[in-house]
């Protein structure tokens, strides 16, 4: 144990402290502020008291909202993931002309529909369809937005699973559709978890659709009910949003720590061809 | 090639619904906002009523208007200092750092950093005002300067620190994944040749993480280029120093209602990406 | 967009295009004898949320009522309230749409100011043209003043909600350390500042609070440069044109850089995303002197029981003054004082279809019954006369704002360029207190308004 070992060894853990402060520290609101009888836009050992927890309670479309979320974002994210799994593994096992192309195409445009501009085509284009009002209408714009991303990490991903797997499966006479879900998806399984969480998230924080496609508010998830929590003046209502906010992270927190234990949370997963 | 035994038939079928959902609620509305970025559309007054088309018009006010330039150019930095750096480096660094340490630290570090990437961006926004904000603020207590007002004399620079926090979960696992393909023996072999941490990742690590590092970054960078968060924090103020170009096109849509205006500043978005990806594909096609 | 263009690309995306709304019907009295109508009215208000006091007045008062009335007439009513809690622009890019799509509430809240650019895009009509016959003895009770808030080129669009005015707040407290007189009534700009160079010897005292910059919006606007600029003479849209770079609109700047680069203001607090909530905190603990507000200050910020920033001694600490013109007889229409005020509308859809029955809601909205309740106890300047002689009596501030205010103030031209006038108003604002000289500022606001509302259109 040289000293000059000992002193990269607590220069190595200063580094990983700061990193993770860097991290934490600015979680530690949620943790304070919902329980605080002055909550505040700022840190300090709370004055405890459960006042808040009930007076979110007693919102009339907070817990209702909560569960829309869930719905809208299962919807979209299970749309996203087992369209963008099947066309992502086609796609990296056939050679189709300019894949590409339509691929790196298909994600820039993506970029344009998340955008707010793209607000007037999306509205009219649902009214005529009559998706105003869906949760399936707009968790399917949602999923739409998402797919090219999701299509193309997992593209890379299915290209790392490597074909021998498959041609052993198929020397002993599995169908395509047995190879992709007894072969390929278990071995792709940390992928696809880890497209399903980012595709959850996503959703889990949209706001504009469901606020421009779903009129009522009963119907509304958690993401547009956040921002009506102002009090009679017009200012935040710090009462109900640190007690929300730490509701409405909840889920997402759970659904990783959930996929993370069953499936892992990796890309890859460290198999080399 | 296909090794799968799919056929071009049923490998259509597999792409088939992706691509139908992806036409009508991605390429359709996409096609249209550009479209609409070619009239003077609004979303009232006279020009809702009957929107006449312009032409080029908007793009070429939108390059002489100085707020639009100022936009890019912060966007650019944004992208440069919060993606391309930020994320890049923290990402690669943990992943680095945390292959030897004890499972347990890794897991919690892992947990810390993942746990800033899935929250709500709401959320998220609210948090970094704790942080951020004046008298009460977490970081100027921290620093003995309460005074201070990050998000209004540090805009820029208060928003890529909040991006690297963001959004390094992203690199850092895929980083970690691509450092587990690397093979333990050059490693082995870069330390009993004595080679620096620094050496071993450029000659030895690099070469084989190569095309991870040019996915991350393009979608990293595009992501970050599209990126609406900026709005909750700062609102593109002060006076325009936050204000990039996701911010710019949501003020000309949603305060200004100018619709056609807003859509041509997509399209101008949509061809900057264009140019990432497309320094991004020469750099793919060089390494093969 | 045109429609069949839409039509086109949706049938080449090979979906079955939906019909188009309802199909419009031009009389003005179609289902008039409908024994059964279901009727949707539309606010940006929410139960447990924005404007939640507005939201549980519809819920618990008015539908119930309404349904009871039309009950006893042997019709059966269904009101449908569809609840929003956003904020304004996101709200009004909503009810755009729905107009614009032949969709929306049958009765919709709006703010006054998007009147005319709903009116000019065709997306809501005159009251006449929608329901016919609009008599009714609710419209005797609400002054001339405020019905202009519901008309449009003359011409009358719905029915206001209320409405407000803006004075000068003061602390009393701090004006008696700084030894300021506890009834003040400035008479130019010139006083004003003259009393904020007293409040700066206090320590830790902001003197004046003039909203600036971009980030505080239309409250810039509203509670800043126009009730300034009245006080010059100059409307900001005058005989069909928008201000330019005038000698007036320097002035304006002119004071805001004598406030701001004169240390009579904080430059920091208008640039903040929250610097106005953040000023309202710092007035009410005793530490801006002077702050131009409407008196929405009085009633939701420093109210003692329940307001934003509550001031228990509100009663005996918060005075006000009215706004003074630049100098005696230099505000618009030669006043001493000025003011701008602002407020809700209700308006039809002119797709609904039931405009009789729609109307007949509106006036049940409007009664002086309906009107009181919505007030849940609390005063507040009512569109209605009568009621706001009931429950003003209480509140001198309000009643003020009623006796004094209303009849000097003006009203914002509703018009769609607008909001872009007054962003280009805010950045000139924000510019002067990042430290340009005000002709600087004046420059880049006209080259900024040629580009926004074209230069025809700039006087």
């Amino acid at each position: 144990m040289s000293p000059l070992w000992m002193v990269r060894r607590i220069g190595f853990y200063v580094l990983v402290a700061v990193v993770m402060a860097f991290f934490a520290v600015p979680m530690l609101w949620l943790a304070s502020a919902p329980f605080d009888s002055r909550p505040g836009l700022g840190l300090r050992w709370p004055d405890w008291t459960l006042d808040n927890v009930t007076a979110t309670f007693d919102h009339p479309y907070a817990l209702t909202s909560l569960v829309n979320s869930l719905v809208l974002c299962v919807i979209a994210t299970v749309v996203t993931t087992v369209l963008a799994a099947l066309a992502a593994y086609a796609l990296s096992r056939v050679r189709i002309p300019g894949r590409d192309l339509l691929l790196y195409l298909l994600l820039l445009l993506s970029s344009v529909v998340t955008g707010t501009a793209a607000m007037v085509p999306i509205f009219v284009m649902m009214l005529q369809l009559g998706l105003i009002n869906s949760q399936f209408g707009t968790a399917l714009v949602i999923a739409g937005g998402m797919l090219p991303a999701a299509i193309f990490i997992l593209k890379d991903f299915m290209d790392a699973v490597p074909r021998s797997y498959e041609e052993s499966a198929r020397v002993f006479g599995a169908s395509p559709r047995q190879v992709l879900a007894h072969v390929v998806l278990p071995v792709a399984r940390p992928g696809v978890a880890t497209i399903f969480v980012w595709a959850f998230v996503n959703a889990w924080g949209n706001f504009l659709l469901p606020f421009l496609l779903l009129r009522d508010v009963g119907a509304q998830p958690a993401a547009v009910l956040l921002r009506t929590l102002y009090d009679e003046g017009g200012s935040a209502n710090l009462t109900v949003i640190p007690v929300f906010s730490l509701l409405y992270s909840i889920p997402v927190v759970v659904l990783y720590l959930f996929v993370n234990r069953r499936y892992g949370f990796r890309f890859h997963g460290g198999i080399k061809s | 090639m296909d090794s799968a035994g799919l056929g071009v038939r049923r490998a259509a079928a597999f792409v088939a619904p992706a691509l139908l959902l992806i036409g009508v609620f991605l390429v359709f509305p996409a096609l249209w906002t550009l479209y609409i970025g070619i009239t003077n559309y609004q979303l009232t007054g006279p020009a809702a009523a009957n929107p006449r088309v312009v032409g080029l018009d908007n793009v070429l006010n939108a390059v002489r208007d100085p707020l639009f330039t100022n936009s890019v150019w912060l966007t650019a930095l944004f992208v440069l200092g919060s993606a391309v750096i930020g994320q890049n480096v923290l990402g690669f660094g943990l992943a680095w750092l945390l292959r030897t340490v004890r499972p347990s630290l890794r897991r919690t570090v892992e947990g810390l950093v993942l746990l800033s990437w899935i929250l709500p961006g709401t959320v998220v926004a609210y948090l970094w005002f704790a942080v951020l904000s004046r008298d009460t603020g977490t970081l100027g207590m921290l620093l003995g300067s309460p005074q201070t007002a990050w998000l209004v004399q540090y805009p820029m620079t208060s928003l890529i620190v909040f991006n690297v926090w963001r959004g390094t979960a992203f690199s850092m696992l895929l980083y970690t994944s691509a450092l587990a393909a690397v093979p333990p023996s050059q490693l082995e072999t870069a330390r009993l040749a004595g080679a620096s941490g620094w050496q071993t990742v450029r000659d030895v690590v690099f070469p084989h993480i190569r095309g991870h590092v040019l996915t991350n970054t393009l979608l990293i960078s595009l992501w970050t280029a599209n990126d609406f968060t900026p709005f909750l924090l700062t609102a593109g103020g002060p006076n325009h120093q936050s204000e990039v170009l996701p911010v710019l096109i949501y003020r000309q849509a949603l305060e200004s209602g100018q619709l056609g205006y807003a859509s041509a500043m997509s399209l101008l978005l949509l061809l900057g990406n264009l140019v990432i990806a497309l320094v991004y594909l020469r750099l793919l096609r060089r390494r093969a | 967009m045109r429609r069949t263009t839409t039509f086109g690309l949706l049938a080449v995306c090979g979906l079955v295009a939906g019909c188009l709304g309802q199909p419009q019907q031009r009389e003005q009295d179609r289902n008039a004898d409908a024994t059964e109508f279901t009727l949707t009215i539309v606010a940006n208000a929410v139960a447990g949320g924005k404007n939640s006091r507005g939201a549980n007045w519809l819920r618990n008062w008015v539908i119930p009522r309404f349904t009871e009335l039309q009950k006893a007439k042997g019709v059966t009513a269904t009101i449908e309230f569809e609840q929003n809690g956003a904020g304004d622009e996101d709200y009004k890019t909503k009810v755009a749409l729905d107009l614009k799509t032949g969709g929306g509430g049958d009765v919709v809240e709006i703010d006054g100011i998007w009147l005319g650019e709903l009116a000019q895009a065709g997306q809501i009509r005159p009251l006449a043209d929608v329901v016919g016959n609009t008599d009714w003895d609710g419209w005797e009770q609400i002054p001339d003043a405020v019905q202009g808030l519901g008309e449009f080129e003359g011409k009358r669009y719905g029915v206001p909600m209320g409405t407000d005015g803006r004075v000068l707040f003061y602390n009393k407290k701090l004006f008696a350390q700084a030894g300021l007189p506890a009834n003040w009534q400035p008479r130019g700009w010139q006083d004003v500042l003259d009393a904020g160079a007293k409040l700066k010897t206090l320590p830790g005292v902001t003197p004046i609070q003039l909203n600036a910059g971009t980030a505080m919006g239309e409250a810039t606007t509203m509670q800043g440069v126009l009730p300034v600029l009245a006080g010059t003479g100059k409307p900001v849209y005058d005989n069909g044109k928008w201000q330019g770079d005038s000698a007036e609109l320097k002035d304006v700047l002119g004071l805001y850089e004598k406030i701001y680069g004169g240390g009579l203001g904080d430059p920091v607090l208008q640039q903040e995303a929250k610097g106005r909530d953040r000023s309202f905190q710092l007035f009410s603990e005793n530490r801006i002197g002077v702050l131009l507000e409407g008196d929405y200050f009085w009633r939701s910020v420093v109210e003692p029981r329940n307001g934003v920033a509550k001031m228990p001694d509100r009663d005996t600490a918060v005075g006000w003054a009215l706004v003074p013109a630049r100098q005696p007889g230099a505000g618009v229409g030669g006043q001493d004082f000025v003011s701008m005020s602002g407020g809700g509308v209700r308006v039809i859809n002119p797709n609904t279809r039931y405009p009789r029955q729609a109307w007949e809601f509106l006036r049940f909205l409007n009664s002086a019954e309906a009107v009181k309740e919505s007030l849940a106890g609390t005063a507040q300047l009512t569109q209605r006369q009568d009621v706001n002689d009931e429950v003003l009596e209480g509140d001198p501030m309000l009643t003020f704002v009623a006796e004094k205010v209303l009849p000097i103030t003006r009203y914002r031209p509703g018009l769609a360029d607008y909001p872009k006038v007054s962003a280009a108003l805010q950045q000139a604002t924000a510019d002067v207190v990042a430290g340009k000289s005000p002709d600087e500022a004046a420059r880049a606001y006209r080259a900024a308004l040629v580009r926004a509302v074209g230069e025809d259109n700039v006087g």
